[in-house]
Order: structure tokens, then sequence, then C-alpha cells
């Protein structure tokens, strides 16, 4: 099979490298140091995002290191309380706003969506460039003001009145509500990005049935931060407000209301953990059917239990405030629903198992980590049943066995499966194979340093120990679980360490790769690696659920796109059948100066109300600038029009 | 019960120096041992379905592992070929919603059994979270009886109490595991717990909300004694403590009453009547200084009053700079508020 097509893949016409050349002319990037703000092709744009995000996740994870270290001994001083609480909270929010959710959703999405559905780019590339221009100077912000001592110190999810006006001085919880903006607005771009490269731009023949999973899972996680994200930009303002503008949402000395703002935030913040872990089922259900050699077993039970996951997901939040005292008939509904959840999430364990129980299993490096992933993500979701019981929720709530279980669920849910991903795609995007035996043992030592990290954290909190204590007492009974949990923390650092090395040494002498070194079915296997700048030569057309593998010996392209500007096909939504052409813009330094500009206007607001009005100003004028009609496309458009209508 | 005494021996294990004080499954009251029988039921159920799950994936690795290196051609599938693995997936499927139930239910009851016993209770006890300790009041229709400490709660063994709560500045949760489940406390809200322990003892609680830099050094102290005891201690507290006698101690008074202490403690029977800090007519009687940060004797009283910052940085409490003669009168005279 490799032989076949290694065969194709070389074999290039003359008429098809003068394609090459007419499309690599239309598409190509601008060079040079401004050149690189101008970029908009998702490619460049998703990898950056991969980057970022990643080196957020290093960054948060030395900070677990150095709390690890004043955790190992009672009653420690390497950490104050001050440093330490500003630890913590920089560790949970840079995981959950700068990591999880961009690297899960917006990184993963923007780089292979577009390829997987057989793209030549993602819908609205300048959104998709300012979305990413966005997220980083949000994370920059954070970090600087962590540098100089402002870093947010009231915990990632900043209740009030700890983080108000009165309990909460300085500008740190200010900080910690602004990056909560620019992340969202990011979110949200990526997320209308998505779903219209989903609905328009999927290549012909791949209609929804034949949606690959991992589409389906980005798609869903799209819709859930178009719904989420609204909520908790809705809390985060008006505690903004409430310290910058005297408003008095949260007082509840002159009426506002405390529990106010716990409900809007976990009406995001339920959602979220789901938006954090619905690209990472859908990576196991990618993974587990490229190395087990056949198609994922019970595609459709795969993908209604995305769906339902990602309804069911929005009626759980109250699970998170069992202890504020709910109402009995309101404690038995959400215990319910958080017992629900239970179910589409067992269909798709057990339709991984059913793959891999009738497959034939290649066992290498992304998927040891799919095999990890099961072992902890199912453990996390067993700790789930006890903390939506009510009764038992009450003892566990806000102790270490809560950081145990969202620490299986998030690590198990999202950062194996990511590893896997990492390693997985990694020959798509650089072209080159990391190194095998290095790649199982990072594998091996993280999959063994987690467990030696968090599983102790169970006993801890059934023990009494409450999460976010800077020490404790020596004579509880807590000192030998946290020794050797910080212990556990040094094979995750080794593990880690290793995998950089891995990436580092691949990217300068790495084997060559080939288009397909795993043999897969999916689009983006289809072309070569690293893609071109244009994604696929002849945009392709689909016959089955794994392209590449259901497809016919003579599979058609499609043809009769212009190559002299950057058109593209829509196409229906249900069934996938040509609709339409329209046309790609191109690069621009627009969203960049407007990522900028509003920049500006966010960080103004921390100091004064008035950064909102000043800063709206530089911000219409790149928005203008930005959108300012070109004469040739719109003269292009309007002769499509015409024919469209014909 | 075998699950029961493994989750046990597991979780509270032969750990030297644990007196499993401060756990949830060393229940020493009806509402936490309702509370860890769900618990044990609950860690049965998914611990086996849990090794079930991870063996059936070991298996199947296993048993269909391709040992030589390359990557054979994808398998045709169909629905023909998959009808088994569709069958067991159905028959999984039913059998988890099964086990849902069973733990919903288990749930639902233990909730229903514990709020049954949320009704009239003899006693009450008012509860104030604070920045970070908490007050304890015992309120009495004579307004001059009623009691006001801090950080220790003396419940009579046996018979429930209502803990009625609310906080003075931010959100905390009160929580005492061997007695019961947490319970936050809110400004804004009044909360209402009814518990009951069964073993007398010293029980430890903490609080489990974050609640600013001294989060962790939140601890109180709930005391069960039987009926006798516990009237002859509240009967102690509403009084006023006796006067002092030695001249170090009179000396030491007049350091409180001069020094700033005044401006934020009380101690009845005296000018000092601040209500920021803890209550300290009866300070000596309790067993811990500083929300359990401290034993109560002399030398942790000296270190805490001269520089309360080195100890829990960020509490209320200022240093306060005196000479160490002082400093030894007015311990000497915080030792007699007994």
């Amino acid at each position: 099979m490799s032989a076949e097509v290694s065969k194709a893949e070389t074999a290039m016409t003359t008429e098809d490298l003068e394609h090459h050349a007419r499309l690599e002319e239309v598409w190509r990037e601008p060079a040079g140091f401004w050149g690189w703000f101008k970029h908009v092709h998702h490619t460049s744009i998703g990898k950056r995002y991969v980057v970022t995000a990643f080196a957020f996740f290093l960054a948060a994870g030395l900070l677990a290191g150095v709390m690890r270290l004043q955790l190992a001994f009672p009653e420690a001083h390497v950490l104050g309380p001050d440093k330490y609480n500003q630890f913590f909270t920089m560790h949970g929010s840079t995981m959950m706003f700068l990591f999880a959710v961009p690297m899960m959703f917006e990184a993963l999405s923007v780089y292979l969506v577009p390829l997987m559905v057989g793209a030549r780019n993602i819908a609205f590339p300048r959104l998709n460039a300012y979305s990413y221009y966005l997220y980083v100077m949000g994370g920059i912000m954070f970090y600087v003001a962590f540098f100089c001592n402002t870093g947010a110190d009231r915990g990632w999810f900043a209740y009030v009145p700890l983080s108000g006006p009165d309990y909460g001085p300085g500008k740190r919880p200010d900080f910690w509500a602004q990056l909560i903006t620019f992340t969202e607005v990011s979110a949200l771009a990526v997320a209308i990005e998505v779903i219209v490269t989903v609905f328009k731009l999927r290549a012909p023949g791949m209609s929804l049935n034949r949606i690959p999973i991992m589409v389906w899972g980005a798609v869903v996680t799209a819709f859930m931060v178009i719904f989420a994200m609204p909520s908790i930009m809705l809390s985060s303002t008006m505690l903004l407000l409430d310290r910058t503008c005297g408003t008095q949402f949260y007082n509840p000395s002159v009426g506002g209301d405390v529990l106010l703002y716990q409900h809007l935030f976990w009406w995001f913040g339920h959602p979220e953990v789901y938006i954090i872990f619905l690209p990472g089922a859908a990576i196991v259900s990618t993974i587990i059917a490229t190395f087990s050699r056949r198609h994922v077993f019970g595609y459709l039970v795969l993908v209604l239990s995305t769906v339902s996951i990602g309804f069911i997901a929005f009626g759980l939040w109250v699970h998170h405030m069992f202890a504020t005292g709910i109402p009995q008939i309101a404690e038995s509904f959400f215990t319910a629903a958080s017992m629900m959840i239970a179910i589409p999430s067992g269909a798709q364990v057990f339709c991984w198992l059913a793959t891999l129980f009738t497959g034939k299993i290649v066992l290498r490096t992304p998927m040891w980590w799919v095999l990890g992933f099961m072992f902890t993500f199912v453990m996390g979701g067993m700790t789930g049943i006890f903390v939506a019981s009510v009764p038992v929720d009450l003892q566990l709530h806000d102790t270490y066995f809560v950081v145990a279980h969202f620490h299986y669920v998030l690590i198990g849910g999202a950062v194996f499966p990511l590893f896997g991903a990492l390693t997985y795609w990694f020959p798509k995007v650089t072209g080159r194979m990391l190194n095998e035996k290095l790649g199982q043992l990072s594998f091996w030592l993280f999959f063994i340093g987690f467990n030696v990290t968090f599983f102790p954290m169970h006993i801890a909190g059934i023990r009494g120990m409450p999460r976010r204590v800077y020490t404790y007492p020596a004579n509880m009974g807590w000192t030998l679980l946290n020794q050797i949990e910080s212990l556990g923390y040094v094979l995750l650092f080794i593990s880690v360490s290793l995998f950089l090395w891995n990436v580092f040494t691949a990217l300068r002498r790495g084997p060559v790769a080939g288009w397909n070194p795993w043999g897969a079915g999916g689009l983006e296997w289809g072309t070569s690696s690293p893609p071109p700048i244009y994604n696929f030569l002849h945009l392709p057309t689909v016959n089955g659920r794994e392209a590449l593998w259901d497809a016919a010996p003579d599979q058609p392209v499609v043809t009769g796109l212009h190559e002299d500007s950057r058109e593209f096909l829509t196409t229906r939504v249900l069934d996938a059948e040509p609709d339409a052409k329209d046309e790609f813009p191109g690069p621009t330094i627009w969203p960049f100066l407007a990522a900028l500009a509003t920049t500006a206007l966010f960080i103004g607001s921390i100091f004064t109300p008035w950064g909102v009005t000043i800063g709206s100003v530089p911000l219409a004028i790149t928005l203008i600038g930005w959108f300012w009609p070109e004469r040739q496309p719109a003269a292009r458009r309007r002769a499509r029009e015409i024919w469209s209508k014909a | 019960m075998i699950a029961h005494s493994i989750s046990l021996a597991l979780l509270l294990g032969a750990v030297p120096g644990f007196s499993s004080n401060q756990s949830s499954l060393n229940p020493a009251g009806p509402m936490a041992s309702h509370i860890e029988h769900t618990f044990t039921l609950i860690f049965a159920i998914t611990g086996i379905v849990y090794v079930l799950v991870i063996v059936a994936m070991m298996v199947s690795v296993w048993r269909n592992r391709v040992v030589d290196a390359g990557f054979p051609a994808p398998q045709p599938t169909s629905a023909e070929s998959d009808r088994k693995a569709t069958h067991a997936v159905a028959a999984l499927m039913g059998l988890t919603v099964a086990l849902l139930f069973v733990m919903l239910v288990a749930s639902f009851l233990t909730s229903r059994a514990i709020g049954e016993m949320n009704g009239r209770a003899p006693f009450e006890v008012d509860v104030y979270g604070h920045q970070w300790w908490w007050e304890v009041q015992y309120p009495s229709p004579e307004a001059d009886k009623t009691v006001v400490t801090a950080n220790e709660i003396h419940v009579p063994v046996g018979t429930p109490v209502r803990i009625h709560g609310t906080s003075r500045d931010v959100i905390h949760s009160f929580w005492a595991p061997n007695i019961h489940g947490k319970r936050d406390l809110m400004p804004g809200y009044d909360t209402d717990m009814v518990v009951q322990v069964d073993q007398p003892g010293r029980w430890r609680g903490q609080c489990a909300e974050f609640c600013g830099p001294q989060h962790a050094h939140m601890a109180f102290l709930i005391v069960a004694e039987p009926m006798e005891q516990y009237h002859a201690w509240l009967d102690a507290q509403a009084g006023a403590p006796p006067a002092p006698i030695t001249a170090q101690a009179l000396q030491g008074k007049a350091v409180f009453l001069s020094h700033a202490c005044v401006m934020c403690h009380t101690v009845r029977g005296t000018t000092a009547g601040s209500r920021v800090g803890p209550d300290l007519t009866h300070v000596a009687s309790r067993d811990t200084i500083a929300a359990g940060t401290l034993p109560n004797n002399s030398a942790s009283m000296a270190a805490w009053v001269s520089n309360a910052q080195s100890i829990k940085p960020g509490v209320r409490m200022p240093p306060n700079p005196m000479s160490s003669e002082e400093l030894g009168n007015l311990v000497a005279y915080l030792e007699t508020l007994r």
C-alpha cells in the first residue's frame, strides 16, 4: 500500500506542475518581518495557535511545580500565601483559558478542520488571524501583570465578594476578568469560522453522515462555545463594572447577589469542561480507527453522543454549587442530569472498546496515548459519579478529591488525547517523523508520573484536605501523600522535557514522513506533508467516512475553479452538493492592527471606564481599513452572482 | 461490606499518627454516617465497573495487536460483521443505565434521610464566618446570657443541634467531615443545618471555600461532651471571667486596656467591647488560638500577640511592639480569662 501511495505522491505531470505554480502564485503568504503579521492561511495561524497554547501549558506546568514544592512539606515557606494564591490562580486560569480551550478547540480546529473537509482555507481567514492575535495579546497581558506582582489571586473562578471591590483591592482581579474577555472573543470568532467551514466548505460528497468524527467534535464544540461564552462574558463584565464603575451587581448589602455570579459562571463553567473534552474524545475516535485498522465502531452512536453531551452539558452547572444550599427538588434534578451525562460518555467508551475488540491493533505512540486516556479518563468519569451525588459531594466538594477528579478528566480527557494528536499529526504538519522509542518513553513517564501525582489526591481529599490551601499542619496525615504527589511531578517534568527534545530533534533530522505514514483514512492525509499553502492540488471529493480508505479507484476531483484568484466551492449543508463559488480574502495587516486596537481598549478599560470610549476610535479606524472593499474581487464577485442566478 | 472494609483500608491506611480526625470516612454522627454508606456503595459499583472496562481494553489490545512492524490494510466493516459488537454495546449501555439508576436512588434516599433529620432541634448555635476565623454565638432569651466565643463549638452528645450560619465578609464553607458535609456561609444568605454528634470528642473542621490569603489557617473544633458538662461549660461562658489576682496579671490587664487590643477585642466586664476580632472573655478556656493555627499556651500566645503577621501573614491582627515585660504581663492576664 505504501508503495502505491508514494507513486501517486511523486508522479506529478507537467500539467500538475503548471497547476501547482499558478496556485502557489495566488496563495503565497507574504515574506519578511511585516509579512509574518499578514498571514491568513489556516495552517500558518493554526501552527501559531498550537505553539502558543503549548507554551502556556508549559508555563502553567512550571507554576504547578513550585506549588508542589511548597506542599511537599507541612507549614513550608517556599511560597507565602500571597504568592501561592497567585500561583494557583495563574495555573488554573492559564490551563483553562490560555491552554485547554485555545489548544483543544481553537488550535486543532483551525489547523485540521479545513484539511479534513477538503477546503483550501478556513472560512473568514482574516477573522481567524484577528482571533489569534487577540488571544496571544491577552495571554501576554496576563503574564506581564503576573511578573509585576499583579497576578490574579482569587482562583480561576474568582468568586465574589472575594474578587469584588471590597475584598479584592488593587488590579489583580481586573486583569483576570479582562483575560476572560480576550480569550472569549477569540474563541467566539473561531467558533463562527468552524461552523461555517463545516457547513459550507465541505468537499462534494461529504454529506452529514460522512463528516469525520474529529470534525463533528469541532463543530459541536463550536456551538457550545457560542452558547456558553456569553454567560461568562456577562459575569466577568459585571464584575469589572462593580470594580471600576461602582455598580452593585454582586454587593449583598445593597441588594446585589453573590450567588448570581456563581450561576452565571458555572453556566459557562460546566459546558467549558466538555468544550475541552469533546475534541479530546474526537481525537480518540480518530486515532483508534487508524491504529485499529478499521472504521471506528458505532459512528452514529459516537456522533449522537457528542451532540447529546453538547446539550446535556448545559443542564449540570448547579452541581458545582451543591454546598450553597439548593432546594432539594433542584438538587435531585441536577444529580439526575449529572448522572445522565454518564450515558453518552459510557456509549463512547463502549464503542471504542468494540473498535479495539474487533480491530488489528498497531501499537505506536499515538495509540499508547489513547490507551492511557482510557485508563485515566474512565477513572475520572467514575469519580465524577461521586461528586454528582449531592450527599457525597457535600463531603468531597472543594477538597483534594475534586482536584484529583478534574485532573483525571481534564488531563485524562484532554492532555492524553492532545499528546496523541501531537504525535499523530506531527508528520503531517512538519513532514517529519518523531522518534518512536523516545515517544513511548515519554508516554510511560507521563502515564506513571500522572498517576503518582494525582491518585493520592483522592485519598488526601477524603481525609479532609481542602483545596487551595497554601499549607497544612503536620499532624493531619496528609504529609506523606503530598510528598508522593510532589515526586510524581518530577516524572511529569522529565516526560514533557523528553517530548520537547523529541520534537526538537525530529524537526532537525527526523526521517521524512511522506503523505500518509500511518496509512490513515482522513482527507488531510491525501496531500503532501506539510500541506502546500493551497492545501490540495486538486480539491477532493468524498465517497465514505474515511475518505482515503473508501475512495473509488477513479475518485473524481473538483475542477472548473478559477486559478487567478482564491476561488473556492461552497456546498450544501446536508448532502454537500456543489452550491456556489466564492473567493477567500488575501493576506493583510488589518486584523493584526485591529487586534492591537482591541487590546488597547480592553487594557485601558481596566484602569478607567473611559478606555472603552476612547479606545473605540482606533478600533473603528482599523475595522474600516479591514473592511474597505477592493475593486477587483468586488467585480469578480458581481460576475459570479450573475452566473449563479442564471 | 467487603468493599467497605477495602475502601477503609485503602483510604485510611496505616499512617502513623493519623487519627482519622477530619476524615469523611470516620463518621461520628448519623449525617456523616449516612453519607459514608452512599460513598461506599458508589465506590463498590464504580470500582468494579472500572476494573472490568480496563481488563476488557487490555485483553482486546493484547489479543488483536499486530506483532510485525507494518500497517495492515484497513479491514472492511459492515453492519453484518459488527453485529455481535452491536449487541454487546447495547447490553452494556442497558447495564450502565441500570447501575446509574441504583446510585441515583441511593443518593436520593440519603438526601431524604438527612433532610428528615433537619427538623426541630433543641439546641441552636450561630456561626459567622470571618476572614479567617469563626465567630460562635449561643443565643439566649436573656440578652446578657448570650455566649460569644470563637473557633470552638461545644455541643451535647447525641442531640440534634441546629447550626445557623452566615458570613460577615466573603464566602466561607463550614465543614467538619466527621459530622456532616459542608455548607457554604454566604454574605446576604442565612443557612441552617442540623448536626448530631454521637461520639464524644474534639472533631476538627476547616473552611472549605477559598476565602483569601489565610484560607489554609481557618480551622475550628467541634467539642462534643455529655449534657451536664455541656451545660456547665455554657454557664461558665455566660458569666464574666474571674478577676485577675496576681500583680502580674493586674499589670497585664492595664497593658491590655491601654494598647491597641481594645480596638478589636471584647473582654466582658471591662471597657474593651469591640467586635472586629474574636471575643476574648474566656480565651484561656479554648484549645487553640488563631483559628486552630497554634496550641493555646503562653509561648504561642506571646508570639501571636507580638507579631501575628509572621505566623499568619495577612491576618487582621497587627504586630504589637512592646517590651518583653509588658508582653509577659499581658499573656499572664490573658491566661486568667478562663
